[in-house]
C-alpha cells in the first residue's frame, strides 16, 4: 500500500497541534516554534500532493478509502481533483504566515500563574482549524465531510471568543463583550446551517444507500440513481444553504463582520482566507455534482443573491467606519463574486471562481495582516484614528496599497486574472447580470482608496507620528503575499493548469455547454 | 528584433521595481537610474524604428508571442506584443517625451526628499503606457490601460500628505474607473461574438460580420461595442462626462502634468479609438458619438480654460480640449484617424513643453500657480518665455508651425464628414480655434507681459488648494525673486519648442504622416464642401480674432491681482461649467446618503431579524424555565402525568 | 388462589408509593415509598411469570432487585450527605438545581 499522502497532510498539523498545547505554561516561545514548523512542514506536504498530482490523470487521485461505520455505508474515503489541490495548497501556504502574523496576539498579559496557557492554546487551535480545513477538501465521502465541516466551528469559536482584538473604543470591557456576542453568532449561524445540512446528508442517504460522493455522482451520471425533482431540490437546498452561510451570501452574511472584527487580524484572515473557502469549494463539489438538476433549477435566484452581495457588499464597505468590518464586507462582496462564478456555469466562470478562491486568500491576507499590523501600533480599529501613516511608516503604507489594490483587482495582481474570468463566464451566458456585477468594481475602488487616503494619506496625525515602520518578522509576513500576488497576476498558468480540467468534470456533471460566438474569429 | 519590444518594456519595469524596493540606499542616484532606463527605452525603440523604416509599408508590423497568459477553456488570453507604424508612433512619443521629462524632473524635484520614489513612480508609468500600446489584444491592452492609471493615481496624490492631492487622484482612479468598466464590457462583448479579444482576429471577424448574411442585425452589437470604447476612452482622455477628474489631476507635480496629463496618458483614449477604428468603421451610430463627445469636449474645455486663473488649470481645460479635437477626428473614420494621430504627436510636443513651462515658471515664482500673481516675467525668465511662446504660438495654429498643420486639417476633416453635421462639427471645431487663440493668448499675457504684480502681491491664502508643498521649504511667504530654471530643466523645454516648432511642417509637407499611418489606419481623402484654402483662410482668421479679443482685455488693461466676479458664464466656466458641483450632488451626497441608509438597513433589519428571532427563542426559553422549579415532588407529578397520559393513550389506540 | 389477585396487590402497593412519593416531603419516607413502587412491580413480573408460565418475568424481578440495591446504597448515601449538610431531609429544601 501506498503513503497516505492525503491522510498525513491533514494528520500531521492535528498532531502538531496536540504537541503545541501540551508544551508546558513557561515554554511559550518554543510552542510558537513548534507551531511555525508544523505548518511549514504541513506546507511541504501540501507541496508534494501539488507534485504528484496528475492535472491530466484520473479525476480523484491521491485516494484512500477504508471502512468506517460500516452500518451506515459512511466510509473514510479521501481524493483530490485539481481544485480541492489548489485550496490545499492556498490553506497550507497561509496558515504560517497567519502564525507569524499573530506571533505575539497570544501572549499573556500577566505572566504570573503557571497554569494559564494562551499562547499554546492560540497556536494548537490554529493548526487544529488548518487540519480539518484539509480534510475538508480531500473528504470524498458526504459524511466524513459533514463531520469537519462541523467540527471547525469549535476552535473556531475558541479563536474568535477567547482571542480576539483588545482594541476597541469603548474599553475592554465592551471588547469582551462585543467578542463573546461575536462568537456566539458565528457558531450559532454555521450550527443552524449545519443542522439543515444534516437533515440533508441523512435525507441524502436514504435516497443513495451510502454516502460516497464518486458513487452517488456516478449514479446520477449513468441514470441508475433517480431522483424526484421535489427530493432532489429540497436536498439540494439543505446543501446550499450550510454552504451559504460559510461563505456568507447574502442575507446570511451579518455574523462575518462581527467575527472579522472583533477577532485579532491573523484569526480575521483564518476566518474569510481558508474556512469560508470551504463553502465555495463544497458548493462546486456537492452542490453541483450531487443535484446537477437542481443546481440549474435554482441558478437564477443564486445568482440574483449573489448580485445583491456584490453590489451590496461593496456599498457597505464604504459606509464602514472601522477598518476590519471595512474589509469583512468586501470580503461579502468578493464571495459574491466566487458564487456567481460557479453558478454562471462556464468554463471560464467556474475556473475563474476557483482562481477567485485562491486569490482572494492571498489579497485579503495581505491586506487584512498588514491592517492588522497597523492595529497592534495605535490600538484602534477607527478608520478616523490614522491619517499621514504612509509619511511615518512609508513600506507599511506601500505594502497595504498594493494589498489594496488587489482587493479592487488592479490588472497585473491576481485577483484581476479570476474576476475578469468570472466577468466574461457571467456575462457570456447571462449578459445583464454580468453588467450589473461589473459595478462592482468600481465601488471595489472606492471602497479601497477612500481606505487608504483616511488612513495613509494627509497630514500625520500625532497619535501616528512616532509609530515604526515595518519589522523584519512583518515584513517576513507581506513580503512573500505580495510576490504572489504579482506572480499569479502575471502568469497564472500554472493554477489553471490544476484547476481547468476539474472544471471540465463538473461542466460535464451539470450538463452544460459553452456559449459558443456568433462569429468563429480566423485564428 | 521582436525580443526588443519586450525589452522596451522591460527597462522601466525595472527601473521602478529598483528604484521602489531599493529604498534609501538609492536616493543620491535612484534619478539618474529612472532616467538612464528611460533613455534605454527610446534608444531601443529609435532602435526598432530604424529597422522598420529599412522594411516596406505593409510588412512593418512585428508580432511577438511571449507566454500563455490566462489559458482556461475556451478562453485564451496571451501576453503578446504588436508594433506596428501605430504603436511605434507611440512609442517614440512616450519614451522620447518621457526622456525629456524624466531629465526636467532632475531639476525640478530637486528639493523633495522622496525624489527616488518618484523616478520610481515615472518609470512604473513609462512601464505600462509602453505595454499600452504594443500590447497585441485588448486584455493585455487594458492591463496597461489600468497600470497607467495606477501612476497617474500615484503621481497625482504624489504629495498625499495634502489633503486635496489625496483626493484628486482618489477621484481621478475612480472617475477613470468608470471608464474602465466601458473597456472591460467591450472585452467581454468581443468574447462573446467573437470568441476572441486579440486586435487581428477581432477585426478580421468584424469584417466578416458585417459582410456576413446576418450583417444587419450584427450592427448593433458592434455598435455597443463602439460605445463602451468610447466610454473607456471617455475616462482615460477626460472627455465629457468623464472630464471632471484632469483639472483636479494638476495637484500632480508639474512634470507629471506634462507627462501624462497633456502629452501621452490622456491621449490613450484617440489611441484606443484609433486603433478600434474597423470596429468603428463599420458601426456609424458609434461614430457619430465620438464625433459628439469631442465637439462637445473641445468647446467645453476650450470655455473653462478662458476661466482658470490657475496656470495649470488653464492648461489642462486646453489639453481637455485639444483631445477633443483628436477625438473628433478618430469620429470621422478613416479621413480622420491619420490627423487625430498627428494632432496627437504635435501636441504632445507642444502641450509638454507648455506644462514644463508652466513649470518652470512656478519653480522661479515660489510655486505661485496663480496667474493674476504673475506678470512680466519675460524679463527674468527669458528661455522660459521663448520655449513657452513658441509653444503658444504651435497651439493656437500660427501658419507655420506645427499646431496649425494638424488642426487645420482635423477642422478640414470636419468639414468634409458633409450635410449638417460636417457643418455643426466643423462649425464647432472653427468656433473651438477662436477659443483657443483666446484663451492661450490670456495665458501668455498674464504671465510674460504686463506689469510685476508679484512685487506686492499678498501671500497665498493657505485655502489656496495649489499651493505646492515644497513652498515651505523655499519660503513661501517671502517676495518672490523670479529666475530662470537650471539648465537640466530648460534643455528639455528647448528641445520641445524646437519639436513644437517643426514637427506639424515634417508631417504635413508632402502628407509624409498620413502614408506612414496609412496601412494601419486606411485613409480616405475628405472632400470638405469649401475648398480646402477657405477653410485654411478661416482657421487663421478666427485664430486672429481670439487673440484680438484677448490682447483688448489683458493686453491694453491691467490685470486685477484679485479676480473680478465676472459674468454667469465666467463663474460657471471658473467651476468647470458646474459639472462638479452635479457629481457632488448627485453622486457624492447621494452616494453617502446609500451607503449611510444600507449601513442602518443591514444593521437593523438583516441582522435584526436575527437577532429578533434569537430574542424570540430567548423569551420562549424564559418561559419554560419558571417549569423547572426545582421541586422534586413536582417533576414527579408531571412524570406520573406524562405516564398516565401515555398508558391512557396506549389503551385508547388499541380500543379504536 | 387466583394469579391475578397479585396483581391487584401489586397494583394497590404502586398507588400507595406513588402517593407516598407525591405527598411526603421527608426524603427517607419518599425513597421508601419509592422502594414500595419498585417492589410492586416485582411482584407483578413475579405474577405474570407464574399466569404465562414462563420464567423472564422471575428473572427481571432479580435484576431489578440488584439494582433496587445498588440504588439504596447511592440514594441513602446523597440523602445523608444532604442531611449533614443543611440539617434537614426535606425534599422541598433542596430546590436549588433550577435554572
Amino acid at each position: 500500500m501506498s503513503f497516505p499522502l492525503l491522510t498525513a497532510t491533514a494528520v500531521l498539523p492535528a498532531l502538531g497541534a496536540i504537541a503545541t498545547a501540551a508544551v508546558p505554561a513557561a515554554k511559550r516561545t518554543a510552542a510558537k516554534w513548534l507551531a511555525l514548523v508544523v505548518s511549514l512542514a504541513t506546507l511541504a506536504l501540501a507541496v508534494t500532493v501539488l507534485v504528484r498530482f496528475d492535472p491530466d490523470g484520473a479525476r480523484y487521485q491521491l485516494t484512500e478509502s477504508h471502512a468506517w461505520i460500516p452500518e451506515f455505508g459512511v466510509r473514510y474515503e479521501l481524493g483530490v481533483d485539481g481544485i480541492a489541490v489548489a485550496l490545499i495548497a492556498l490553506t497550507a501556504v497561509l496558515i504560517p504566515f497567519i502564525i507569524l502574523a499573530g506571533w505575539h496576539d497570544a501572549d499573556p498579559l500577566e505572566t504570573g500563574s503557571k497554569r494559564w496557557r494562551p499562547t499554546q492554546g492560540f497556536f494548537a487551535l490554529i493548526l487544529a482549524v488548518e487540519a480539518m480545513v484539509i480534510i475538508s477538501f480531500e473528504a470524498t465521502d458526504v459524511f466524513l465531510f459533514y463531520i469537519f465541516f462541523e467540527a471547525m466551528l469549535i476552535p473556531m469559536y475558541f479563536l474568535i471568543g477567547g482571542f480576539g482584538d483588545r482594541a476597541h473604543e469603548h474599553g475592554e470591557e465592551t471588547a469582551a463583550t462585543q467578542r463573546s456576542y461575536a462568537a456566539v453568532k458565528f457558531l450559532l449561524y454555521n450550527l443552524v446551517g449545519g443542522l439543515i445540512m444534516l437533515a440533508a446528508v441523512i435525507g441524502l442517504y436514504v435516497v443513495a444507500g451510502n454516502f460516497s460522493l464518486t458513487e452517488i455522482a456516478e449514479a446520477r451520471a449513468n441514470g441508475s440513481l433517480n431522483m424526484a425533482t421535489s427530493t432532489e431540490r429540497w436536498l439540494f437546498l439543505g446543501f446550499f444553504f450550510a454552504f451559504a452561510v460559510k461563505a456568507p451570501l447574502w442575507p446570511l452574511h451579518t455574523w462575518l463582520p462581527n467575527a472579522m472584527g472583533e477577532a485579532t487580524a491573523p484569526v480575521a484572515v483564518l476566518i474569510t482566507a481558508v474556512v469560508d473557502k470551504v463553502g465555495t469549494f463544497a458548493m462546486l463539489r456537492f452542490c453541483l455534482q450531487l443535484f446537477p438538476e437542481a443546481s440549474k433549477w435554482a441558478t437564477p435566484a443564486i445568482l440574483v443573491l449573489a448580485l445583491i452581495s456584490i453590489i451590496y457588499g461593496a456599498l457597505l464597505a464604504v459606509g464602514q467606519r472601522d477598518i476590519k468590518r471595512l474589509v469583512a464586507y468586501a470580503s461579502i462582496s468578493h464571495f459574491g463574486f466566487i458564487i456567481m462564478g460557479i453558478f454562471a456555469m462556464t468554463s471560464q466562470g467556474q475556473s475563474g471562481a476557483t482562481l477567485y478562491m485562491v486569490n482572494h486568500g492571498i489579497s485579503t491576507a495581505a491586506l487584512m495582516l498588514v491592517a492588522g499590523f497597523l492595529i497592534s501600533r495605535r490600538g484602534s480599529r477607527l478608520i478616523a484614528d490614522y491619517g499621514g501613516v504612509q509619511k511615518v511608516a512609508p513600506v507599511l503604507a506601500g505594502t497595504f496599497l498594493i494589498g489594496g489594490l488587489a482587493t479592487l483587482s488592479l490588472p497585473g495582481l491576481a485577483p484581476f486574472v479570476s474576476e475578469f474570468l468570472v466577468l466574461v463566464g457571467t456575462f457570456s451566458r447571462y449578459p445583464v447580470v454580468g453588467i450589473i456585477a461589473t459595478f462592482g468594481i468600481v465601488l471595489a475602488a472606492l471602497y479601497t482608496l477612500v481606505l487608504y487616503q483616511r488612513t495613509m494619506t494627509g497630514p500625520v496625525k500625532a497619535e501616528v507620528k512616532h509609530m515604526p515602520d515595518l519589522r523584519v518578522r512583518e515584513l517576513v509576513v507581506v513580503a512573500p503575499l505580495v510576490v504572489l500576488l504579482i506572480f499569479l497576476g502575471v502568469y497564472p498558468k500554472p493554477v489553471t493548469d490544476i484547476v481547468n480540467p476539474a472544471v471540465k468534470q463538473t461542466m460535464s456533471d451539470v450538463h452544460k455547454k459553452d456559449p459558443q460566438p456568433e462569429v468563429e474569429a480566423a485564428k | 528584433m521582436e525580443n526588443l519590444i519586450a525589452l522596451l518594456v522591460a527597462a522601466p519595469l525595472l527601473g521602478a521595481a529598483v528604484l521602489l524596493c531599493g529604498g534609501r540606499r538609492l536616493d543620491a542616484v535612484g534619478h539618474w537610474i529612472g532616467t538612464a532606463l528611460a533613455a534605454v527605452s527610446f534608444v531601443l525603440g529609435v532602435v526598432l524604428f530604424a529597422d522598420m523604416l529599412g522594411k516596406s509599408p505593409e510588412n512593418r508590423t512585428l508580432m511577438q508571442h511571449l507566454f500563455s497568459w490566462i489559458p482556461v477553456e475556451g478562453f485564451q488570453a496571451n501576453v503578446g506584443f504588436q508594433l506596428d507604424q501605430l504603436s511605434m508612433t507611440f512609442v517614440l512619443l512616450i519614451t522620447g517625451v518621457g526622456s525629456l521629462i524624466h531629465l526636467y524632473s532632475i531639476g525640478y524635484m530637486e528639493h523633495d526628499e522622496r525624489r527616488r520614489r518618484f523616478f520610481g513612480y515615472l518609470n512604473l508609468f513609462l512601464a505600462a503606457m509602453l505595454l499600452l500600446v504594443v500590447a497585441d489584444n485588448y486584455l493585455l491592452l487594458y492591463v496597461g490601460w489600468e497600470g497607467v492609471g495606477l501612476a497617474s493615481y500615484l503621481l497625482i496624490g504624489f504629495w498625499q500628505h495634502k489633503p486635496s492631492a489625496a483626493t484628486a487622484a482618489k477621484k481621478a482612479f475612480l472617475v477613470n474607473r468608470v471608464g474602465d468598466m466601458g473597456l472591460s464590457i467591450a472585452i467581454m462583448l468581443m468574447f462573446t461574438t467573437f470568441g476572441t479579444f486579440a486586435f487581428g482576429p477581432v477585426f478580421q471577424a468584424t469584417g466578416a460580420l458585417t459582410s456576413g448574411a446576418d450583417a444587419p442585425g450584427s450592427e448593433g452589437k458592434l455598435t455597443a461595442i463602439g460605445l463602451m470604447l468610447l466610454l473607456a476612452a471617455c475616462g482615460k482622455s477626460a472627455q465629457v462626462p468623464l472630464q471632471s477628474w484632469l483639472g483636479d489631476a494638476m495637484e500632480g507635480p508639474t512634470p507629471v502634468s506634462a507627462l501624462i496629463h497633456a502629452a501621452t496618458m490622456v491621449t490613450a483614449g484617440v489611441y484606443l479609438i484609433v486603433r478600434s477604428g474597423d470596429i468603428f468603421n463599420a458601426a456609424p451610430d458609434a461614430q457619430l458619438a465620438v464625433t459628439v463627445v469631442g465637439a462637445v469636449t473641445l468647446l467645453f474645455g476650450a470655455i473653462v480654460g478662458c476661466a482658470k486663473d490657475d496656470i495649470k488649470k488653464a492648461l489642462a481645460g486646453s489639453t481637455m480640449s485639444q483631445i477633443g479635437y483628436m477625438v473628433l477626428a478618430a469620429g470621422l473614420g478613416p479621413i480622420g484617424y491619420a490627423f487625430a494621430i498627428m494632432h496627437l504627436v504635435t501636441h504632445g510636443f507642444f502641450k509638454a513643453g507648455l506644462f514644463l513651462g508652466a513649470g518652470s515658471v512656478m519653480h522661479g515664482m515660489n510655486d505661485e500657480v496663480d496667474m493674476r500673481k504673475y506678470g512680466g516675467l519675460r524679463k527674468y525668465m527669458p528661455i522660459t518665455f521663448v520655449t513657452f511662446g513658441l509653444g503658444y504660438l504651435a497651439i493656437i495654429g500660427f501658419p507655420g508651425l506645427s499646431g496649425f498643420f494638424s488642426k487645420d486639417k482635423i477642422i478640414e476633416a470636419a468639414f468634409a464628414k458633409g450635410g449638417a453635421e460636417g457643418w455643426i462639427l466643423g462649425g464647432a471645431a472653427l468656433l473651438g480655434a477662436a477659443i483657443t487663440a483666446f484663451y492661450m493668448t490670456r495665458v501668455m499675457l498674464m504671465t510674460f507681459f504686463g506689469e510685476e504684480r508679484w512685487r506686492h502681491a499678498p501671500t497665498p491664502s493657505p485655502a489656496e488648494p495649489s499651493v505646492e508643498p515644497a513652498a515651505e521649504t523655499r519660503g513661501a511667504h517671502a517676495e518672490p525673486h523670479p529666475h530662470e530654471s537650471p539648465k537640466v530643466m530648460t534643455i528639455p523645454m528647448i528641445v520641445l519648442a524646437v519639436g513644437s516648432v517643426f514637427a506639424g511642417a515634417f508631417f504635413g509637407i508632402g502628407e509624409r504622416f498620413v502614408k506612414w499611418l496609412e496601412p494601419v489606419t486606411g485613409f480616405e481623402h475628405g472632400h470638405p464642401p469649401v475648398s480646402a484654402l477657405t477653410v485654411t483662410l478661416s482657421t487663421v482668421a478666427v485664430m486672429v480674432v481670439g487673440v484680438g479679443f484677448a490682447y483688448a482685455q489683458y493686453g491694453r488693461r491691467p490685470v486685477p491681482v484679485v479676480a473680478p466676479r465676472g459674468s454667469l458664464l465666467t463663474r460657471a466656466a471658473r467651476r468647470d461649467l458646474l459639472q462638479d458641483d452635479f457629481n457632488h450632488v448627485v453622486l457624492v451626497r447621494g452616494g453617502e446618503h446609500l451607503t449611510r441608509s444600507l449601513v442602518y438597513v443591514d444593521h437593523t433589519l438583516v441582522d435584526g431579524v436575527v437577532n429578533g428571532t434569537a430574542a424570540t427563542m430567548g423569551g420562549l426559553s424564559g418561559r419554560l424555565r419558571r417549569l423547572q422549579n426545582g421541586f422534586a415532588r413536582s417533576y414527579a407529578v408531571s412524570m406520573f402525568g406524562g405516564a398516565a397520559v401515555l398508558i391512557a393513550a396506549t389503551l385508547l389506540m388499541r380500543a379504536v | 388462589m387466583n394469579p391475578v389477585n397479585y396483581l391487584y396487590l401489586a397494583a394497590l402497593l404502586f398507588t400507595i408509593g406513588a402517593t407516598g412519593v407525591l405527598i411526603r416531603r421527608n426524603a427517607i419516607v419518599v425513597f421508601m415509598c419509592v422502594e414500595l413502587m419498585l417492589n410492586a412491580c416485582n411482584l407483578a413480573f413475579v405474577a405474570f411469570s407464574r399466569m404465562h408460565g414462563n420464567l423472564d418475568g422471575q428473572i427481571i424481578a432479580f435484576f431489578t432487585m440488584v439494582v433496587a440495591a445498588a440504588e439504596v446504597v447511592v440514594g441513602l448515601a446523597i440523602i445523608v450527605s444532604v442531611f449533614r449538610a443543611r440539617h434537614s431531609a426535606s425534599v422541598d429544601d433542596a430546590s436549588l438545581m433550577k435554572l
